[in-house]
């Protein structure tokens, strides 16, 4: 059975980090498993934990009044989940439910910020990483609010 | 109604002329999507090539460039899939087995098959994009054994825009196809991908180094379809896209459709990315 080393450093998101820094990482790490249906998080709770998917699918989910959820994107296997850990307050913004079985891992955002606080270029990498991430998600966004499909009409 | 050519004293059909076809079936595929199947009159059945369109004409009311959205090797039923926007459209949408349509065509270029042949093909749709790459589809799948990976990425604005459902999920359940679908937004009851057609480029499996991308949907779409495939590494020649835009002679005499030195009816509407990306981004066209 692969560790969770092994698996955190070989994950597209982590890997090339300093193997220092994998370790470190990796005391963050928990193997977690959500069956469908199951939430990952519900919007406006604490954020405590982001998630590095390895296989399944998850639905961010957006409760709208008359609508009800309404999905507005999906994780998939080798995708990361969250970064509200990153971002005071450290609330969840929308609801995370998995549509099929997936398992993660789990990375504790508490015991994350603590080690970057104390070894600030921990830090920087990771924070280099998650803006990556953020900036893809907010193109996504940019380009989906010019419907795509529908010639603007 | 015919011409005579002098210098090879054989008769040429006039190709603004019209030839009636009656219609077989009208096929309701989304709340604003249709299906339109006609017999062709003659007996030989009507042969064109995967990419290229027709000029349809609902008499006393317009007429209209429609791809092609049916097989290639079954001619005895010409088939196009459509939107209903325009008067003409909307007048074909209420069309009924028996009434009468002109078509005009076949006209166009054709998806670089031949190119692909020993090559990985990605198939990006958007929307109703579809239905001009079905064909193509048809004839990848006719000769299977030809081409390396073949995957069809295909995005949509809602689950209920899903063109040619049933049709992808038999495609979906073949081990040699990969087909992936997303849509921009769902009810939680949807189990599939959420987000735009471009998220699924970077994971698809296919060598980009040895494939072939064939494109169509809104011309945004394909801009940041193309941006993608050259982020993944598939080299501009691979890339081919499917143009649409005020197609009325659809002999390039009109200009209607011309497009800097290109007229999309009869140097497109599928052009190589390499030839026409200066224009691709050019504003005032």
């Amino acid at each position: 059975m692969e560790n969770l080393e092994n698996i955190v450093s070989e994950h597209p998101f982590l890997k090339g980090l300093d193997p220092q820094y994998i370790q470190l990482v990796s005391g963050c790490a928990s193997n977690v498993r959500f069956e469908a249906g199951q939430y990952l998080f519900r919007e406006d709770e604490e954020a405590n934990w982001f998630y590095i998917i390895r296989q399944g699918k998850v639905a961010v989910e957006a409760y709208a009044a008359e609508r009800g959820a309404v999905i507005i994107d999906t994780v998939e296997e080798g995708d990361v989940l969250g970064w509200s850990w990153l971002i005071p307050p450290y609330n969840w913004h929308f609801d995370a439910r998995a549509i099929e079985l997936t398992r993660a891992i789990a990375l504790d955002g508490k015991c994350l910020r603590n080690k970057c606080e104390h070894d600030h270029n921990l830090g920087y990498e990771l924070l280099k990483r998650f803006a990556h991430i953020i900036e893809q998600r907010l193109e996504a966004t940019r380009i989906r609010l010019l419907d795509l499909y529908g010639n603007g009409k | 109604m015919a011409t005579e050519s002098n210098s090879m004293n054989t008769i040429v059909p006039n190709p603004m002329l019209p030839q009636p076809f009656a219609v077989q079936r009208v096929r309701r595929e989304t709340h604003d999507t249709f299906t339109l199947e006609l017999s062709p009159s003659e007996k030989h059945g009507f042969k064109f090539s995967p990419g290229q369109f027709n000029m349809l004409y609902v008499f006393g009311i317009g007429e209209v460039p429609i791809s092609i959205s049916g097989d290639p090797t079954r001619q005895k039923t010409l088939v196009h899939t459509t939107r209903a926007v325009g008067t003409v459209t909307k007048a074909m949408y209420k069309l009924k087995r028996g009434d009468v349509l002109g078509v005009r065509g076949p006209y166009g270029t054709q998806w670089p098959i031949g190119n692909a042949l020993g090559n990985d093909v990605i198939i990006v749709a958007g929307g109703i994009g579809l239905a001009p790459l079905r064909p193509a589809i048809y004839q990848l799948l006719s000769q299977r054994e030809k081409f390396g990976k073949i995957v069809i990425l295909y995005g949509t604005r809602t689950p209920d825009d899903i063109l040619f459902r049933k049709e992808l999920e038999q495609w979906r359940a073949r081990f040699d196809l990969e087909v992936h679908i997303t849509v921009d937004r769902a009810m939680s009851g949807w189990r599939g991908s959420v987000g735009v057609v471009t998220t699924l480029i970077p994971k698809a499996p296919f060598d980009p180094l040895n494939t072939v991308a064939m494109v169509c949907g809104p011309e945004i779409m394909m801009r940041y379809t193309v941006t993608e495939l050259q982020k993944r590494g598939v080299p501009t020649n691979d890339i081919y896209i499917s143009m649409e835009r005020n197609m009325k002679c659809a002999i390039g005499l009109c200009g209607h459709c011309q497009w800097g030195t290109e007229f999309i009816c009869k140097d497109g509407p599928v052009f190589p990315f390499s030839e026409i990306k200066s224009l691709f981004v050019r504003r005032e066209l």
